[in-house]
Order: structure tokens, then sequence, then C-alpha cells
């Protein structure tokens, strides 16, 4: 590891102060991530800001929008009972993540910054545009079971690893952000990007951006009524291999409103926006939702060995709406596959 | 939980680094960054002058002053400076748990926590669980009485992870596979899943299911539900 200086920042102002002007140097949060990546020599930063001390409150206000401060811990988030009540499906994507010790450790603005898991990414001694623009993603022709069957590019197929920003993009987040170009307030589903080009990019953020909060809108019908679905190699503390944050609306038998958001399939949370259109307005039924979502993954372009994740996000999405709608599952229709699957 | 976490920004001592230092002017650009990322090369007097910090550890109740390179973990600070060996290193990578510690009362792996970020936090490890008169901890003597473990290697961190759990439960955090949020209740379902971060590779969790079931009916009741260590 790399010899670093470090500093704990008392305030959002001093924070990026200490930041400001040093392209060297980085925000450390729980540090879950960035220690890792700081020991495999992936990250290599020459100074620390410790902003894990910065005021780490949940606050509701008038209106009923919840602001949460960027040093939360995910496992208060998780326990917060207006989390719980208001937003289920962030709740449940965080307890789906990762162990109880590392919630206790990770806060709500490291866990968006997590970078991806891709093995060549992580592996100093591979090419990969991630990590060094221009040497080549291996993953292609590679290890690529885990990565991504959606908006990937020649340049790279990762997908974005975190539970969280999956459902937060469910619920129509905000991340606020403040920095050397001053105050911003992002909509969680621009807040990650595509790879494009530019691979080494996760978000729109630039360097010196420090996250202060994540706002939700006030709980609605829609918020209360969602929940985040998780398949992993193994029952617990793994990464998605596919997953599916919704919510959903249903007044007689019709659809009212809709959020569909796939996990572990893109570069960024895949809000199916294609699939949403579909559903709304329509009849709350098994066979509605799996067309919505044949049509939705109907763009999928997946590789050898991760054509499973079509199928299996579509399933789990279909499942998932049919629960939270109270409509019956066609037992026939899981398990089928799409044009992308089976290849 | 509120009353034993506030303590979580108190800090015990005045950070002794100086925080605003302007970019380094003596670092070279050119510097070799060399694939296997390691020191050589990449330091020089101008760095090698603040990547050490003077602090203090609480740990076990007693302070501990240190003066220390940046990159040291909490988990080698334990173990190569303190001979406090008792906390293991399993992976290195945050992936066993082998590591586990109580930071203000909360479980946390110590192979991913800077020693320097740890100022100002109260740190138990295994050594401190049992009482001053040497009285196991209740989850200690479980696990002796259900004899979970095999080689043992994991079980320091299972016992600080198990310690957590019985206040986790107490202080009405749910889990993944809690159906009532409302009415939270450790079984084995719940051990096996809040346990999940805790890897045995003898596959002792035969035992260890029931030894923190086991501990938790010795303290029930006593158990404060305030975010400190239960005892
Ligand atoms: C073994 C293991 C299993 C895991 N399993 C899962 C899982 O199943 N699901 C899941 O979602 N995650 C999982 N994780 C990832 C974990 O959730 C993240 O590591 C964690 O959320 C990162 O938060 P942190 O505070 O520790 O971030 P850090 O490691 O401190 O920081 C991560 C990045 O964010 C930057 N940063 C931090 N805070 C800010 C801020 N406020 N503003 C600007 N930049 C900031 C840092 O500079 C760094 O680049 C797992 C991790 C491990 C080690
Ligand atoms: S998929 Fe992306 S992160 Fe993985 S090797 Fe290719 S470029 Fe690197
Ligand atoms: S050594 Fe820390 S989790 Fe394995
Ligand atoms: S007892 Fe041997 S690893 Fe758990």
């Amino acid at each position: 590891m790399r010899e670093f200086a470090y500093g704990s920042a008392e305030s959002v102002e001093q924070a990026v102060a200490m930041l400001d002007g040093d392209p060297d140097a980085m925000f450390l949060g729980g540090g879950t991530n960035l220690v890792d990546l700081m020991r495999l020599g992936v990250a290599t930063p020459g100074r620390l800001v410790d902003i894990s001390r910065l005021p780490a409150t949940v606050e509701q206000n008038e209106d009923g929008a919840l602001r949460i401060g960027a040093a939360v811990r995910n496992s208060d988030l998780a326990a917060d009972p207006r989390v719980r009540r208001g937003y289920p499906v962030l709740s449940e994507a965080l307890l789906a993540g990762a162990s109880g010790q590392l919630r206790n450790l990770a806060t709500s603005g490291g866990n968006l910054l997590q970078r991806t898991r891709c093995l060549y990414f992580q592996d100093v001694t591979k090419p990969c545009n991630k990590r060094e623009p221009g040497s080549g993603c291996p993953a292609r022709e590679g290890l690529h079971r885990d990565l991504a069957v959606l908006g990937h590019s020649e340049a790279c197929i990762a997908t974005h690893p975190s539970d969280m920003a999956v459902a937060l993009t469910a619920l129509d987040a905000h991340v606020v952000v403040t920095g050397p170009a001053g105050p911003g307030r992002i909509p969680m589903d621009e807040f990650h990007r595509l790879p494009g080009d530019d691979p080494t990019r996760d978000t729109v953020l630039r360097h010196g951006d420090l996250i202060t909060a994540i706002e939700l809108p006030a709980p609605s019908e829609l918020s209360r009524n969602s929940g985040y679905r998780k398949a992993r190699d193994r029952a617990s503390f793994a990464f998605a291999i596919g997953s599916v944050a919704t919510a959903i609306t249903v007044v007689d038998g019709t659809v009212t409103d809709v959020r569909v958001v796939l996990g572990a399939v893109a570069h960024k949370p895949w809000r199916a926006r294609v699939a949403e259109q579909a559903i709304i307005g329509g009849p709350a039924s098994a066979h509605a939702f799996e067309a919505a979502l044949d049509l939705e993954l109907s763009a999928a372009q997946p590789f050898p060995d991760n054509a499973f994740k079509v199928p299996l996000v579509r399933n789990l999405a279909v499942g998932q709406l049919c629960r939270l709608a109270g409509v019956e599952m066609s037992v026939g229709s899981v398990g089928a596959g799409t044009d992308g699957a089976g290849r | 939980m509120a009353a034993g976490r506030s303590q979580a920004y108190v800090r015990g001592v005045t950070p002794t680094h100086s925080p605003a230092t302007a970019a380094d002017p003596g670092r070279s650009p050119t510097a070799p960054s060399g694939a296997s990322s390691d020191t050589s090369g990449r330091s020089d007097a101008a760095t090698a002058a603040v990547t050490r910090s003077a602090y203090r550890l609480r740990i076990n109740g007693t302070e501990h002053e240190l003066d220390l390179d940046n990159r040291a973990s909490l988990l080698d600070v334990l173990r190569d400076r303190l001979d406090l060996t008792g906390s293991k290193k399993g992976c290195d990578h945050g992936q066993c748990g082998a590591c586990t510690v109580l930071l203000d009362g909360r479980r946390a792996n110590s192979c991913l926590v800077l020693a320097v970020a740890a100022q100002g936090r109260e740190i138990t490890t295994v050594e401190g669980l049992a009482g001053a008169d040497g009285e196991l901890h209740p989850v200690q003597q479980a696990f002796l009485d259900h004899d979970a473990y095999q080689c043992g290697y994991c079980t320091p961190g299972q016992i600080c992870s198990a310690v957590a759990v019985l206040d986790e439960v107490a202080n009405g955090w749910p889990s993944a596979v809690t159906r009532d949020p409302d009415a939270v209740e450790l079984d084995r379902a719940e051990v096996r899943e809040r346990m999940a971060g805790n890897i045995c590779r003898c596959g002792a969790y035969a035992n260890i299911v029931p030894a923190v079931l086991e501990a938790q009916r010795l303290t029930a009741g006593a158990a404060g539900g305030d975010g400190a260590v239960t005892r």
C-alpha cells in the first residue's frame, strides 16, 4: 500500500476545503471498499480526508421528505422505523447487503460510490479499461458471469454492486453534493453512468465532490408498497447476481403507478422504464407483468456465461410485482426463457 | 439505542494530524507507479513527514499511546503492536469476520478499519469480554458449553459478533429474514442470517447456532438494549 497522510474533517466545509486542490486525496467513509482497494493497489491516494465523523442524522422535514446524512451507517438506516415503514424497499436492500459487521461501518455516501467487483478491475496485474484506460477489457472474453447484460459498451461490461442504489432509484431519491463547483442535487437515476467510452467514471461526480446527503420524497402509497429481492450464490453475505427493487400501486385491479429497477445487470441501477410504461394503466396480472419485462429485456445483450441473468431478473421482477399487487403468479410461465436467454 | 451511541462522535484526543496541508509540492508526477503498487519509489521526504500519526486508542478500557504509519489497520495494531492476538486475520478483506471487534459496542471488521481512524472509539476485543474477576461473558460460556468450535480460529470473531447480535436484537434491529420488524426475536433462522458475516472453515455452525441462542437466554432480561456491550 502506498503511504498516505490522514486528516479527519469536523464539518462539510472543512471536508471540501481539506480535499480541494489535491488530485491525490480521497474521502474516507467507513473504509470497507476504499481500504480494501488500497490494500489491493487499485486505489492509491496520497491523502485521506476522513468524513465518517460528519453529522450522521436522518431528518424528516414538515412535508415528510427524509434527508439521510452521508455519514449515516447502513445498519442505522436499515433499522430506522421511518425507513422500514415508509420505504421498505430501502430497508430490505440494505439488510440484503454485506454483513452485520460491514453494515455498521459502511456509510450511505460510500455505499453509492463503491467500485465494481469485476475481478480484473480488482487485480492490478490484469488489463482493465476502468482502472487503466486503453489497456483493454479481458472480461468480455474471460470471466463475465457476474457482469452486465444491459447498457454495456465495447470498453467495459462491469456492473455496479450496490443493493442500496437499486432501491434508491426506485424511490426517486436525490443525491445532494457539494464541492469545488458548488452544491448540486442529482436525481438518483442520473447519478451513476453507463460506461460508454469512459468507464473510469462510475458516476457524474467530479474529483473533490462530497456527498452530503441523500433525499427521499415523502412516503407515499407507492413507496410503502415496495420491496427488494436479491438472487445470490449463497443464502446470505454475497453480492447480487441479479436483484430487483419494485413498487406498485393498484386501484380496482388497474396499475396506477409502478417502479421496476433491476440490479447487478448494468453499470448502474437499471430503471426499467419500458416495462413501467407498459404496466401503467393496464391490469395488475402476472401475464401483463411478464409481457412488460420481456419487452424491457428484449434490449438485453448477454454474454455466453451470463445469459442466465435475463430470465433470472425477469422472474424476480414478475414474482415481486405479483406479491406486492396481491395477484396470483402464473406458474407455467415462470422459468420460461426470453429472447436473450439460453443461447 | 441512542445513549451508548452518541459516544461515537466524542473525541477522546484532539487529532494530531495537520489536516489542511496543501497538495504536496514535492511529489513528482512522473514517479514510477509500479503495477504491484507498493510504497517504493512513490514516497519522498515531504510525504514521509506526514504519513504517520501520533494518537491514542482506548482498548478494553485501557488507553494506548501510539505513533504509527497511517497504513496500519486496527487489526494489525491489536495483534502486532499491543499483543492482543485474540482477534484473527482470516482474509484481510472483510469477507470472513475472524477480525470482528466491537467499536462503541457495535461489531466491525477490524481489518478494514484504519487504526488512525479508530481514535476516540471504545474498542472491545475478545480479551475484554470477561469480567474483571475472570468470569466469562455469557456468550463465551455458551460457546464452551456447546462445543461451538473445532480449531477455534474463527471463534473470537464469532463471539464478538454474537455479543453484538444480542444487542442488535435487544434494540429491535431487523434482519433480512425478520418477518415482523416490530417484534424482532432470535430463532435459528435469525441467528444464521445475522451471523453470516462470520465464516467457520471447520463448519462448526451446527453448534454455534445453539450457543448463540443459549447466550441469549442467559442474558435475556439483563440486556440493556442501549447499544453498549452487555454482560
Ligand atoms: C465482503 C464484502 C461484501 C459486501 N457485500 C455487499 C453486498 O452484498 N451488497 C452491497 O451493496 N455492498 C456490499 N459490500 C460493499 C459495501 O456495501 C461497501 O463497501 C460500503 O457500502 C462502502 O461504504 P464505506 O462508507 O465503507 O465507503 P468507503 O470504502 O469509505 O468509500 C468508498 C468510496 O466512496 C468515497 N466516499 C465515501 N464517502 C463519500 C462522500 N460522502 N462523498 C464523496 N465520496 C465519498 C471514497 O472516497 C471511496 O472512493 C460488501 C463489501 C465487502 C467488503
Ligand atoms: S468489465 Fe470493466 S471493470 Fe471489468 S475488466 Fe472490463 S473494463 Fe475493467
Ligand atoms: S480478516 Fe477481517 S474479515 Fe477476514
Ligand atoms: S472453528 Fe475452525 S474455523 Fe471455525
